[in-house]
């Protein structure tokens, strides 16, 4: 079926081209980066994970979106997601990819990645963070390609799959809990010692993922004649509006905490981040715009007739998407460094060439899914002909 | 001989199954027994620790700060951004932020206070650590590194509440001002931190800021020995600890 991504329009290949050059441009900053040392990003002593980390925070987010279509489709018999489903598992698997290779880039010395598997470390939570990646990965892949070769040959999918499929559901869950335990578990990082952490990451991941996804079909609708139909569009619409209603609740709960308790250490994250602290402003700009909007996608969202509207609802998971990419790819990351063990503040600003590495591994994560995407599509429409 | 593919195939796949589980083995099963010799003069101890007294520390002094990191080649790079430290000062309410009020007694506001790596007796590095390159040595307690097996993820430095950990962001080598051959260089890409000069004690040495410390601010020695000079100075005086409701149960006790 690979095949499939080889031939295409100029168009096609011209995005094609346009990521290739992006992954490359990338490529050459990571080996500058390779050579000179992390120090090249803007991470510091005190800020030790920074950008990459938190992309690779956000995308684990992103991959949820394969379960929210998955979970319907296969447990409720949700008809309308029957053609969703594979651009929600494609969708899963170019995220975890890029979540993998943020990883691999934050790493300091990325040629001893392997010492995870030759001294495997039952009490690290990364340990199981590996696992369960990697094991999403495979599980989406696997059902994904399996699902749409059977479709493309007109035969009923192996009986092995179902199993697969529902155990891709409760693996959905893991990726985030035990990506949020990463977090949760540490002493001293009152940021993020919160045992909201893992509900706060499900939330906003079942709101950005289906979010994605929704503009996703938006663009094929466009360009290809793949139509999901109007009815799992606006089913995913109900569920980023729930997402995001509970991820907001959730944020909520923590800011009552925090403050209600008074205790500093807790206070000082949430002031620098939203107010800003002694004379550092690095994020307050940011998180206001992630405040405001949420408030414009929960405006959009919640009215059912600009939910109802496709030109508006791509607006409103236009906004979805972004104010978590700064909630999660920006402040949570960033925010639980500071102020630091030791009472200092110390400001991030992204490098350059961290910027271009960061993008390069997007460009990736776009290439995968769109050769994934343009071979689904192919089959999809070929079988409609 | 190997007479089919099939068979080859085999033995192949026995194979690889075989080297596969072994680190598994090794993890559930293996033995730490030392299989290396110690030497006869190393200062033998059961779980370190260290006193820690800021008024004998007089203002603008950097004895032990400079002899650790001359004898540990760490190096200078002239930017608090990619800094490297073992063991440095900071003011009395950076390092008790829970302790400091208005109305401390004379000569504590602000006071230069030596900080270190705590070598928890339950430190959440090693818990975090994915692959066991930062470790508690079990019979003596110090937290330890491997600079060889470290990946450089830095889950050690975001689970260190006392920000003993800096990261080798850049190749450390140019900066170091002059190479202690009796003590490895670091490659970049890995974290650091202070070891209680374990190479030190393996050669009947005490730590080298104490021994750099004219004032003997700092005391060196085995909790577990009643006798020991630290035993007596923390018998002495009313000692404190950083961030104790943590659980890390640090070893660094700060006489006020």
């Amino acid at each position: 079926m690979l095949e499939k991504a080889l031939s295409g329009s100029q168009r096609y290949w011209g995005w094609v081209g346009f990521l290739i050059l992006g992954i490359g441009v990338g490529f050459i900053f990571y080996l500058r980066q390779l050579d000179y040392g992390l120090g090249i990003t803007g991470m510091s002593r005190d800020v030790t994970w920074a950008l990459y980390i938190a992309q690779f925070t956000f995308l684990v987010g992103v991959a949820a979106s394969a379960v929210m279509v998955v979970l319907p489709y296969y447990l409720h018999d949700y008809k309308a997601f029957g053609k969703i489903t594979i651009l929600g598992e494609f969708l899963a698997v170019a995220s975890v990819m890029m979540c993998l290779m943020f990883i691999i880039v934050d790493l300091g010395q990325p040629a001893r990645a392997f010492n995870l598997l030759i001294y495997p470390t039952p009490s690290s939570i990364l340990f199981w963070d590996m696992i369960v990646l990697n094991g999403y990965l495979f599980l989406n892949i696997v059902i994904g390609w399996t699902v749409l070769a059977c479709e493309k040959k007109s035969v009923p999918p192996p009986r092995w799959v179902k199993p697969l499929i529902y155990l891709s559901i409760p693996w959905a869950i893991s990726i985030h809990t035990v990506t949020a335990f990463i977090y949760a578990g540490l002493p001293g990082r009152s940021f993020w010692l919160t045992a909201i952490m893992a509900p706060r990451f499900l939330g906003s991941a079942f709101a950005s993922g289906p979010a994605l996804l929704i503009l996703l079909c938006f663009i094929l609708r466009k360009f290809t004649r793949f139509n999901v139909g109007n009815g799992a569009i606006q089913a995913l619409a109900r569920i980023v509006t729930y997402a995001v209603v509970i991820s907001v609740f959730f944020i909520l709960m923590e800011i009552f905490t925090v403050f209600y308790s008074q205790i500093p250490e807790h206070m000082h994250p949430f002031i620098y981040c939203f107010i800003g602290l002694h004379g550092h402003y690095e994020l307050v700009p940011w998180m206001w715009a992630f405040v405001l909007l949420v408030a414009v996608s929960l405006i959009l969202l919640i009215n059912p007739r600009t939910r109802r509207n496709d030109r508006i609802l791509g607006v409103a998971c236009t906004a979805v998407f972004v104010s978590l990419w700064i909630e999660k790819g920006l402040g949570l990351v960033v925010t639980g460094f500071i102020p630091s063990p030791l009472e200092k503040i110390t400001g991030y600003y992204p490098t350059g060439p961290e910027v271009l590495i960061t993008l390069g591994v997007w460009a990736m994560g776009f290439f995968i899914l769109t050769i994934l995407y343009k071979v689904a599509i192919s089959v999809k429409e070929e079988i409609e002909a | 001989m190997i007479h089919s593919r099939r068979t080859f195939l085999k033995i192949v796949g026995l194979s690889l199954a075989g080297v596969s589980i072994q680190p598994g083995v090794e993890a559930l099963g293996g033995s730490d027994s030392p299989k290396i010799s110690r030497r006869p003069e190393r200062l033998g101890g059961k779980r370190w620790a260290m006193a820690v007294n800021p008024k004998k520390c007089p203002s603008g002094c950097h004895d032990c700060i400079e002899a650790c990191h001359r004898v540990h080649n760490v190096p200078d790079f002239k930017n608090p951004k990619d800094e490297i430290k073992w063991i440095w000062n900071e003011p009395f309410g950076n390092v008790f932020p829970e302790l400091e009020h208005d109305y401390l007694a004379a000569g504590w506001k602000g006071r230069a206070v030596p900080v270190l790596c705590n070598h928890c007796a339950n430190p959440p590095c090693v818990r975090v650590c994915p692959t066991k390159a930062t470790f508690q040595r079990k019979e003596d307690g110090i937290v330890m590194m491997d600079y060889h097996r470290c990946i450089g993820c830095r889950f050690c430095i975001a689970g260190c509440p006392y920000g003993a950990r800096s990261m080798n962001y850049r190749d450390p080598r140019p900066f170091i001002k002059e190479i202690n051959p009796e003590f490895p260089t670091r490659t970049k890409g890995v974290v650091e931190k202070c070891n209680f000069c374990e190479e030190r004690l393996a050669k009947g040495l005490r730590p080298a800021c104490v021994q750099a410390c004219k004032e003997k601010a700092l005391v060196f020695g085995d909790l577990e020995d009643p006798q020991a000079e630290i035993r007596k100075t923390l018998r002495a005086h009313f000692t404190i600890r950083r961030k104790p409701g943590l659980g890390t149960r640090p070893q660094i006790y700060y006489i006020v």
